[in-house]
């Protein structure tokens, strides 16, 4: 092979990425206001955003790099993603005492793992990129250094990912063995050439495979690292990871089943229905038990990846579009509880005990319809995009035959609605606890206009996709077209 | 022949020694099995024709890893003797056992005959052993190994943050 300077434009959007990351962490050192490097990161990541957007769709590296639609749809969730954190993160780590320019940096290097992920071509790029972005997670969960139970929440899922990082090397080395190649096309090729659809390594490693990347979605039964690993990491880096590290691992998921191995469809598709119901019914059954929000978003996000698997499952496109669509939708209605979340933890004040949402209805009306909106969406009812996504997702299940996978997901979405209305029930049917009056309670907020803004964000993205669906779902589509 | 028996020698003592660096309680122990572990694994790279995976297996692992392992084993004064199994001990070993036995049913029913690649032995033997991973490594394999300098940036970074007293 030789290397080609075209192959560099390909690669643009990552090459700026991490010339950011890299920036960021040296004007450290001189810059004193660890704010204007959040700002740094976010316009660094639109511009990231829009070179993506620039960026002509090819193949790099002799195919270990892939820029298509399809990684294109997945790096604009990683980048809205990153960019809400960053602005829900300003106020937060300076609260938490955490107020360090290597956050931001880590963030951005984690993210840049998650591209390169999306746009593996070669599964020792998808490896390389899931451990970057899995490295950078981890140092960030234990980053509220003085605290103990960020550093168990770090330590637990450092070894769980370390774990299943050695199952899915191990399903690659035998798909290596078995094919001699890691091309995910020239997978495929020798599958069907040599018609290995029923070999036994073939399923073992397709099994592996699953565990690998169930882990990194937080499937159920390989979930158990979440709830401790949602709860101990500070609330910023809980959105960031419920949200990124999951739609990455759909991203590979997605790669890899859907053009690696088509000729085994049925098989795979018959070992992740146990795994989507599973994670639809521990997810949502261990919710109703949490006191703490926290815990109880990890299990709702259990939940949800059980929800996006239902797409996955279908393993056709439109199964694959309502996938990437209800991971779009998950991204702002899960990042926007978060910054509520965030908001109501000022000095003093932990804000993570749903008693803590007792009446706050009447102290802070416009931080209750927010949350309102968020949880509406979360349980997945009309006009909201909650809505819009588990429809699609459920739809497409339906049109590929699987129907009573998703009944069972139906009622189990409806007994979801009793833990996440409890906190509306708490907002806005009961009285404020403390009786310390209206004005004690003001400095317990912690607002910024960052922070505002993402809200605003979340909430409109959030209503007007509901409103208007087909636009979302056009965007997933165009995408996906040449997959 | 021989190197029939020489593999199943360094794969056994591999995963003997594996073994050790799981179940010994003294934590030196541990650390010496783990070297024993990487010196056989040294040995199945040079039944394989690498010699420079070989070389770089023992003085990274065994020479810098290991000493690092030992150095925090020794600073830390790692005496204390843990409990090593937990209460599901019963379970984890019955699901090992199954696992391991479909794993073994599996591969030793499959022959594992993929396509050739660019470098049979012949032509490594040829143009050198360190020659060819270098040339394959800053070639076809360039976009991994410039990520992989990235993953070692935020270990350090990583590192740095979690471990320093004052930032």
């Amino acid at each position: 092979m030789q290397f080609l300077p075209a192959d560099m434009n390909i690669i643009m959007p990552e090459i700026i990425m991490a010339l950011i990351a890299i920036i960021i962490l040296l004007a450290d050192l001189v810059i004193k206001r660890k704010k204007s490097l959040a700002f740094l990161g976010v316009i660094g990541a639109g511009v990231v955003a829009y070179t993506i957007m620039m960026d002509s769709p090819g193949a790099a590296f002799s195919g270990m790099f892939i820029s298509d639609g399809y990684s294109k749809f997945f790096k604009l969730i990683f980048l809205v993603n990153v960019i809400l954190v960053t602005m829900i993160s300003v106020k937060y780590i300076i609260i938490e005492k955490i107020n360090l320019g290597e956050y931001y940096s880590l963030m951005l290097f984690s993210t840049l793992g998650m591209m390169v992920m999306a746009s593996a071509g070669d599964l020792i790029t998808l490896y390389v990129g899931l451990e970057l972005m899995a490295l950078s997670t981890y140092v960030l969960t234990g980053f509220i250094r003085h605290n103990t139970k960020s550093n168990e929440a770090a330590i637990k899922y450092f070894l769980l990912g370390a774990f299943s990082s050695a199952f899915l090397l191990y399903g690659i080395s035998m798909i290596y063995g078995l094919t001699g190649t890691l091309e995910l096309k020239d997978i495929a090729d020798y599958i069907n050439k040599n018609g290995l659809e029923n070999n036994k390594v073939l399923m073992l490693s397709m099994i592996l495979f699953v565990v690998g990347f169930g882990f990194k979605i937080a499937a159920a039964p390989f979930h158990m690292w979440a709830p401790d690993a949602y709860e101990g990491a500070p609330t910023s880096i809980t959105a960031f990871m419920s949200v990124g590290t999951k739609a990455a691992g759909f991203a590979a998921i997605g790669r890899v089943f859907m053009i690696a191995l088509p000729a085994i469809k049925l098989e795979w598709s018959t070992i992740l229905i146990p795994l989507a119901i599973l994670s639809i019914a521990v997810g949502n059954i261990a919710a109703i038990a949490q006191t703490n929000i926290k815990r109880m978003l990890a299990y709702s996000a259990i939940a949800h990846a059980g929800y996006a698997l239902l797409g996955v499952i279908a393993a056709d496109n439109e199964g694959i579009v309502s996938m990437m669509s209800y991971l779009m939708i998950y991204t702002f209605m899960n990042i926007g509880a978060f910054a509520v979340i965030i908001m109501l933890r000022g000095e003093g004040a932990k804000g993570e005990d749903i008693n803590d949402y007792e009446g706050l209805a009447k102290k802070h009306p416009v931080l209750a319809a927010f949350m309102l909106i968020f949880m509406f969406s979360l349980t997945g009812i009309p006009p909201t995009a909650g809505f819009i996504g588990k429809f699609y997702v459920f739809m497409s299940a339906i049109n590929a035959g699987y129907v009573w996978p998703v009944v069972v997901a139906v009622i189990f979405s409806a007994i979801s609605a009793y833990f996440y209305l409890r906190i509306v029930m708490y907002m806005y049917m009961k009285e404020p606890i403390n009786n310390v009056g209206v004005q004690n309670f003001e400095p317990l907020l912690s607002t910024s206009p960052a922070i505002g803004i993402v809200l605003i964000v979340a909430a409109a993205a959030l209503l007007g996709i509901g409103i208007f669906p087909s636009f979302l779902l056009e965007l997933a589509r165009a995408a996906i077209s040449g997959f | 022949m021989i190197l029939n028996i020489l593999f199943f020698y360094l794969a056994a003592v591999t995963i003997i020694s594996a073994l050790f660096v799981v179940i010994k309680r003294n934590a030196v122990h541990s650390a010496i099995a783990l070297l024993v572990t990487f010196v056989h694994v040294a040995g199945i790279f040079l039944l394989l024709n690498s010699e420079f995976l070989a070389a770089v297996q023992i003085l990274v692992y065994a020479g810098a890893i290991l000493v690092l392992i030992i150095f925090v084993i020794m600073y830390l004064n790692v005496t204390q003797r843990y409990r090593m199994f937990n209460r599901l001990k019963l379970i984890a070993f019955f699901v090992g056992v199954v696992l391991f036995a479909e794993v073994l049913y599996i591969i030793t029913r499959t022959a594992l005959k993929g396509q050739k690649g660019e470098f049979p032995i012949a032509k490594v033997m040829e143009m050198g052993n360190t020659e060819a991973i270098g040339k394959v490594l800053f070639t076809d394999y360039l976009f991994p190994f410039e990520i992989a300098s990235l993953i070692l940036l935020v270990a350090m970074i990583g590192a740095i943050v979690l471990a320093k007293k004052e930032i």
